[in-house]
C-alpha cells in the first residue's frame, strides 16, 4: 500500500474526510515523525513501534569497483523496533492458517 | 514524542478539534497495521518502506544454558528508511 492508497482508505473509511483533508493528515502525521528525528528525538506510538536514531561509527571500506580504501564518516540512521501489539499481529497471520488446516 | 503530539500536530495543521484529531490519528495507524498484519508492504515515499518477512524456522541456542533449541517460523516487521528521511537526518547534524 503506497502513501496515496492511504490516504484514499482513510478518506472512505473515515466518512466525513475528503481526499484533500486525508492528504493533509497522512503528511502532517510523516513530517511531524520526521522533523522529531532531525531534532534527534524518540518517537514512540504506543501499539505501533518506535523510531530512533541509532549512530554508526566512521569505517574504512572498499569501493568494490576499484578497489579504493575509502573513508567513511560517522553516520546517523533512523531504526524502527515494532511495538509488542504490531508484532504479534503481524506473527499471527502466520499461525492462524496453520492452525486452521490442523482443525480441517 | 509519542502519539498525544502527532495529535496535537494534526489538531494545529487542520482545524479539527482535539477529539476528532485524535480518532483519526488512531485510524491512520489502525489502517497501516491491519494492511502490515495482511502481510502486504506500506510504502510512504519520502519516509520509508514497512515490509513484512517470512522468516523460516532454524536451529539456535539459549544463550543462557548454551541448549540448542528450534527457532519457529515467524513473519517479522522490518522498516527500511528512505533516503530522503536517512539524508536530512544526517545533514541536520553536520
Amino acid at each position: 500500500m503506497t502513501k496515496s492508497e492511504l490516504i484514499e482508505q482513510l478518506s472512505d473509511e473515515s466518512g466525513n474526510l475528503n481526499k484533500k483533508e486525508a492528504e493533509l493528515i497522512v503528511n502532517t502525521i510523516f513530517d511531524t515523525i520526521s522533523d522529531a528525528l532531525v531534532g534527534g528525538d524518540r518517537v514512540e506510538i504506543r501499539g505501533f513501534g518506535s523510531f530512533t536514531i541509532r549512530e554508526r561509527d566512521a569505517r574504512e571500506a572498499r569501493n568494490p569497483k576499484s578497489g579504493d580504501l575509502v573513508k567513511i564518516p560517522p553516520k546517523k540512521t533512523p531504526f524502527f523496533k515494532t511495538g509488542k501489539e504490531l508484532r504479534e499481529r503481524v506473527n499471527s497471520s502466520i499461525v492462524v492458517p496453520a492452525v486452521a488446516s490442523i482443525a480441517r | 514524542m509519542t502519539k498525544a503530539d502527532l495529535i496535537e500536530s494534526v489538531y494545529l495543521k487542520t482545524g479539527f478539534s482535539k477529539k476528532e484529531s485524535a480518532e483519526i490519528v488512531e485510524m491512520v495507524f489502525d489502517l497501516i497495521k491491519s494492511t502490515l498484519e495482511n502481510g502486504e508492504k506500506i510504502k510512504i515515499a519520502g519516509f520509508g518502506n514497512f515490509v513484512v518477512k517470512e522468516k523460516e524456522s532454524r536451529r539456535g541456542r539459549n544463550p543462557q544454558t548454551g541448549d540448542e533449541i528450534e527457532i519457529s517460523a515467524r513473519r517479522i516487521l522490518t522498516f527500511k528508511p528512505s533516503q530522503v528521511l536517512k539524508s536530512v537526518i544526517n545533514e541536520e547534524t553536520e
